[in-house]
């Protein structure tokens, strides 16, 4: 952790996964089974339901093997939609330093990605990759379920 | 020696059970998928789990608990559902092992893996996992005794005979035991028993994701929960494994009987998955209350008419 800024940087371990030569298998079996941790910041709560509706019998992200997850102890991607205000800061470098590594983060919505129309709030605490290093952005303010599942496929092909 | 070793690791022990069980898995998944009208996820989905959690993900060690405890208790859970399962599927395998009394040696090494979890989940000092492991505590005082009621049943209907050896070859040489009024009443019994001890869905108010997340599991990460999801495997292969044995004529391995020994296995855990698929978690007193008295009940029936010959 940058004490001066209190941001993080991308780590070691963020790194290694996205080299695909040197780990062959483990790189393979990772990107076959990506479990889901949802943050919600101060959200207005569309893309926590376009999210839900990834996992829904009509989208069905199973058939990937990703499954949403209740503890972030066994989580291999932290979503993060909402605006993230003062409050929300503290909370969710908790989250991220709670996971374990490696952990990809992925930035959903216009809030997530940028701030969109909160950017300029006074409790507005800068956008999720001023604050924990992020590896996908998915605009839209809310974005379509067939966008997130786009996202996430070109995370997986690119990880 | 070098058998035992062999009857432990390879076959039927910690390899078969744990590709068996993981196979299993998918099933189980797969058909919750189609029941929810989804595809599912493919084939190898428990094989890239377990791999991810043990090769990729990091282990982290609760800091006020005790991490000794919280990481040796895992390995304790698959030892004992391997040990559980080498008891269990030598006999069903047509292995004799001499031993006259294995079936109350199985009795207690299932209870292992139950007692496992909870001193795993309480060496982590999460407040989460102490409720997870409260609820797991008063849910194996609620089954043990129906499971214990349910295998003196099966222990009366073969004359007094401790061995699952035995008792198998009881059932193949006359009729399956469930095939008659009591043994149905112990099938009924066994299933929920076996739910309960796999915590699926009526009974899994230890894991609960959605109000304590994750519960008894909540702070494994890596491979100490890989260890978990194996020790899970294998108790979803050999508790219905036990079932078929005491009650569903075992295994028979010549011929066209290979495929009735994959059907009926295949059968049991659909039974289960569509239990899992069709309730909702009950509350921990409905669980007990449900143990103590109505299954205790249709046991003691069953054994009362086992008694006169039922």
């Amino acid at each position: 952790m940058d004490e001066s800024t209190g941001c993080y940087c991308a780590d070691i371990d963020c790194i290694w996964i996205l080299n695909t030569e040197t780990v062959g298998f483990k790189n393979y079996c990772f990107k076959k089974s990506l479990w889901v941790f949802h943050f919600g910041g101060a959200s207005c709560n569309n893309c926590d339901i376009e999210i839900l509706d990834c996992l829904t019998p009509r989208h069905d992200l199973e058939r990937f093997g990703i499954l949403l997850v209740g503890s972030i102890r066994h989580a291999d991607v932290l979503l993060v939609n909402g605006s993230i205000n003062t409050h929300d800061k503290e909370r969710l470098i908790e989250i991220y330093n709670q996971a374990p590594k490696p952990l990809l983060v992925v930035a959903i919505g216009a809030c997530g990605c940028t701030g969109g129309i909160f950017a300029e709030g006074y409790t507005f605490a800068g956008p999720v990759d001023k604050i924990i290093p992020v590896n996908a952005y998915i605009p839209g303010c809310p974005p379509k379920p067939e966008a997130i599942i786009a996202g996430i496929v070109k995370l997986v092909e690119n990880s | 020696m070098a058998v035992n070793i062999f009857y432990f690791l390879i076959f039927p022990g910690l390899l078969f059970a744990s590709v068996v069980g993981a196979l299993l898995s998918w099933f189980d998944r797969k058909i919750t998928a189609r029941v929810q009208f989804r595809i599912g996820p493919p084939l190898l989905q428990p094989f890239f789990d377990f791999f991810k959690l043990l090769l990729v993900k990091e282990t982290i060690l609760p800091k006020h608990g005790s991490p000794l405890i919280f990481l040796i208790t895992p390995i304790f859970a698959v030892f004992g559902a391997t040990m559980a399962g080498v008891f269990i599927l030598l006999p069903l395998f047509n292995i004799t092992t001499g031993f006259r009394g294995d079936l109350l040696v199985i009795f207690y090494l299932l209870t292992i893996p139950s007692f496992s979890y909870i001193i795993g989940a309480l060496a982590s000092a999460n407040p989460l996992a102490a409720v997870g492991g409260s609820r797991e505590m008063k849910l194996i005082l609620s089954y043990e005794l129906t499971f214990l009621l349910f295998i003196a049943g099966i222990i009366m209907k073969c004359s007094q005979q401790f061995d699952l050896y035995t008792i198998i070859k009881t059932q193949q040489e006359g009729s399956p035991f469930i095939g008659s009024i009591s043994g149905v009443l112990l099938f009924i019994v066994g299933i929920f028993c076996i739910q309960a001890k796999l915590a699926l869905v009526p009974f899994d108010m230890p894991e609960a994701e959605a109000e304590i997340t994750g519960g008894i599991f909540i702070e494994y990460s890596g491979a100490t929960y890989a260890m978990i999801k194996l020790s899970k495997y294998i108790m979803l292969f050999i508790l219905p494994a036990l079932l078929i044995a005491l009650l569903m004529n075992g295994f028979r391995l010549d011929g066209i009987n290979i495929l009735w020994a994959v059907l009926k296995v295949l059968s049991v855990v659909l039974l289960i998955t569509l239990i899992r698929n069709t309730n909702p978690r009950i509350k921990i007193k409905q669980a007990i209350r449900f143990f103590m008295l109505w299954m205790n009940l249709l046991a003691v029936i069953a054994l009362i008419l086992i008694a006169f010959g039922y």
